[in-house]
């Protein structure tokens, strides 16, 4: 009697795990399928442009128009793209967001770990996790209404806006505009992760160091912070991924137009409007049913899924290192 | 110092013993530069904050009326007679119900099989990497893959269908669904910390009493790390609400949430609508409708709901209590517990 129970029961846990275990599969074939009906829906516009679709030439503005209307540029197919102001654009909100980002979050972090009175430390907790959950929309609706007008009406000479109103109108909406905003957005997690591993040093090792008669900020810098690298690493990762994912803000304050800043202008280029791969996606949404614009928009897309793979890969990688010596982020 | 002084200063032995202050001095220049960096890193990291709330706040009580959040939307130039916003309200809530009814049984059974069988590993192993590339897809992504999918001709019943045949992919359906892709990594990751927290005596316990793994996993280890799930969930649905993407492109921008056919709730489910994301999106100078009072009576919801979310988190996570980490007293800030939003 007894017998038969043990065996009906482990019967039950067998199924329980092979259904938990199909259910797994189940998401791993979605999210694998994912990545090949992006993939494959964005082929055609790869393979037509060749690998010059990553490269510069003409307008993007007016290559998508043309898309969306069905009406080839003169002298090429439909699905002629050019995405190198969108990958420009990229490159500077993401790259300047994060190189700010790592030196501010850095001092904050040791700010947090370190010289912050018990009362701050208090307030500074919950005050991150609050900027980390601010939707992205509102961190939108301030820029592009309060610091955007503010910009354009103290910041902006007459001056600097004739010089190159010739190629493009500045508005206020500009690449300082949304790498700063950009910059605020990421910063949250990168506090947290880098904080979390300097909380997790080792006090012997401070310690000594300290009583080796070396002073406190010394001490963080040679000690605290060499050991949280692998961490400080795997926060940049994150954060680069998040920055490049960002879309919504980032068509709200990048002026609303492809247009890449030309980093000759000298400080104009600040002043210039941008537009990242990931927001012209989502201002071209639209336009999804028409199956150029269609393929084009994928393909951005495309770019953007292989990229954050490829992040969530070196993050993982970075993470491993900073596991095998006890610290955790 | 005087009588008076010393008397109104507590007795020394009421105050826990308080670190030294820090003595600069006799820092080297370029060190004592560090530590006024970050001393103004740090207030200005909260001043900012403060910034936000307050001025969202101020904003936020000039222009929100109650009538506002009984309102439906109306279309019109003029901002006092484009009504409330109740149909993004409802809409936020239903896609938030939609992505987390989806998202939380999934990512629970997910993170157990992870936590407690993953056997084959090679399986368990992709299945874990893959969950962490969603989690690292920008959500726009997400959003375009959602729309194709659920624009195919086999899913048409759960959206709306025109004339030519053509399905359109947008209603609360497929916004839900695409949504609890966002929250999914977030629940895995919780519960997966909180199995591997539990400690191996109450599994070996349990095993003791004759218990199968299943029994054990919904009996006992499941109960027991309750708040891990639930943190995990509100994290998830405060990512939902947060996201502006998947909305606009998934959902369809619509001003009134408008049902598809005759069915009570399926209707609505299957029609295309608004959320608060969406509504101050197109309600800002950046949508097509310039309404900033709107848009900022809305945000205004939208932050004292993701404050709130923020509140619950924070209360699971610190069940604790202070004495679960003494030593640096150093409990904030597990980055697993930050939410993402996009």
């Amino acid at each position: 009697m007894t017998r038969t129970r043990q065996w009906a029961t482990g019967r039950t846990d067998q199924r329980v795990e092979l259904s938990l275990g199909a259910l797994a599969a189940v998401a791993l074939v979605l999210i694998g399928a994912m990545l090949l009906t992006v993939l494959i829906k964005a082929w055609p516009s790869f393979s037509h442009n060749g690998l010059s679709w990553f490269g510069p030439g003409g307008d993007v503005e007016t290559q998508l128009r043309a898309m969306a209307e069905l009406k080839p540029l003169p002298g090429h197919s439909i699905l002629y793209f050019r995405a190198w102001p969108l990958i420009w654009g990229t490159i500077l909100t993401t790259g300047s967001a994060v190189l700010i980002a790592l030196v501010v979050s850095t001092l904050a972090a040791v700010f947090l770990t370190e010289f912050a009175p018990p009362a701050i430390r208090r307030i500074l907790d919950p005050v991150i996790r609050l900027l980390a959950g601010v939707p992205s929309v509102i961190y939108g609706l301030i820029g592009i209404l309060v610091i955007a007008p503010y910009i354009d009406e103290h910041w902006v000479s007459t001056a600097r806006r004739a010089s190159v109103s010739h190629v493009v109108q500045i508005s206020g909406a500009d690449v300082m505009t949304a790498s700063l905003v950009l910059t605020m957005m990421i910063l949250p997690i990168m506090v947290a992760i880098t904080a979390g591993a300097l909380a997790s040093v080792p006090a012997s090792w401070r310690e000594g160091s300290l009583a080796l008669g070396v002073n406190r900020w010394r001490t963080i810098w040679r000690v605290s912070l060499r050991t949280a690298r692998p961490a400080i690493v795997a926060a940049t990762i994150l954060a680069t991924a998040r920055a490049l994912g960002e879309a919504v803000m980032l068509a709200m304050l990048g002026g609303g137009r492809s247009f890449a800043p030309n980093l000759l202008d000298g400080v104009t280029a600040l002043f210039e409007p941008v537009r990242p791969l990931a927001a012209t996606i989502f201002q071209n949404s639209e336009g999804l049913t028409i199956a150029p614009l269609a393929h084009t928009v994928y393909a951005i897309g495309a770019v953007l899924l292989v990229s954050a793979a490829m992040l969530s890969l070196a993050g993982w990688a970075a993470k491993e290192q900073f596991k095998r010596f006890g610290v955790r982020g | 110092m005087s009588t008076a002084e010393l008397a109104s200063r507590p007795p020394s032995g009421t105050t826990i013993a308080r670190a030294p202050r820090e003595r600069t001095a006799s820092w080297p220049l370029v060190d004592r530069i560090g530590y006024l960096l970050c001393w103004a890193v740090g207030v200005g990291l909260c001043l900012i904050a403060l910034g936000i709330v307050l001025y969202m706040a101020v904003k936020g009580i000039a222009y929100l009326r109650p009538s506002l959040l009984v309102q439906h939307p109306a279309a019109s130039v003029k901002q006092s007679e484009s009504g409330g916003f109740l149909d993004p309200i409802v809409g936020t809530l239903i896609v938030a119900a939609i992505g987390i009814a989806i998202a939380a049984p999934v990512g629970v059974a997910i993170a157990a099989w992870l936590s407690e069988y993953r056997r084959p590993a090679w399986l368990a192993r992709a299945v874990e990497s893959a969950i962490e590339m969603i989690a690292g897809v920008p959500s726009v992504v997400l959003a375009i893959f959602g729309l194709l999918i659920f624009s195919q001709r086999f899913l048409g019943f759960l959206s709306e269908t025109d004339a030519g045949g053509a399905v359109s992919g947008k209603s609360f359906f497929a916004a839900g669904a695409v949504m609890s892709l966002l929250a999914l990594p977030l629940i895995v990751g919780s519960t997966r910390e909180g199995l591997a927290q539990l400690p191996d005596r109450l599994r070996e316990a349990s095993y003791a009493l004759g218990r199968t793994r299943a029994t054990t996993m919904r009996r006992v280890l499941l109960p027991a790390i309750r708040p891990e799930i639930a943190s995990g969930t509100v994290l998830g649905m405060g990512r939902i609400i947060g996201d502006t993407a998947i909305i606009t492109i998934v959902l369809g921008l619509t001003l009134t949430n408008e049902g598809i056919g005759h069915a009570p709730l399926i209707s609505t489910l299957r029609g295309s609508g608004s959320t608060l994301t969406s509504y101050i999106y197109t309600n800002s100078p950046a949508g097509e409708g310039s309404a900033p009072q709107k848009a900022y009576a809305a945000a205004f919801v939208l932050l004292l709901i993701v404050l709130a979310l923020n509140a619950i988190v924070t209360r699971l996570t610190n069940r604790g209590g202070p004495t679960e980490d003494s030593g640096r007293a150093f409990r904030l800030l597990r980055f697993e517990w930050i939410p993402w939003t996009r």
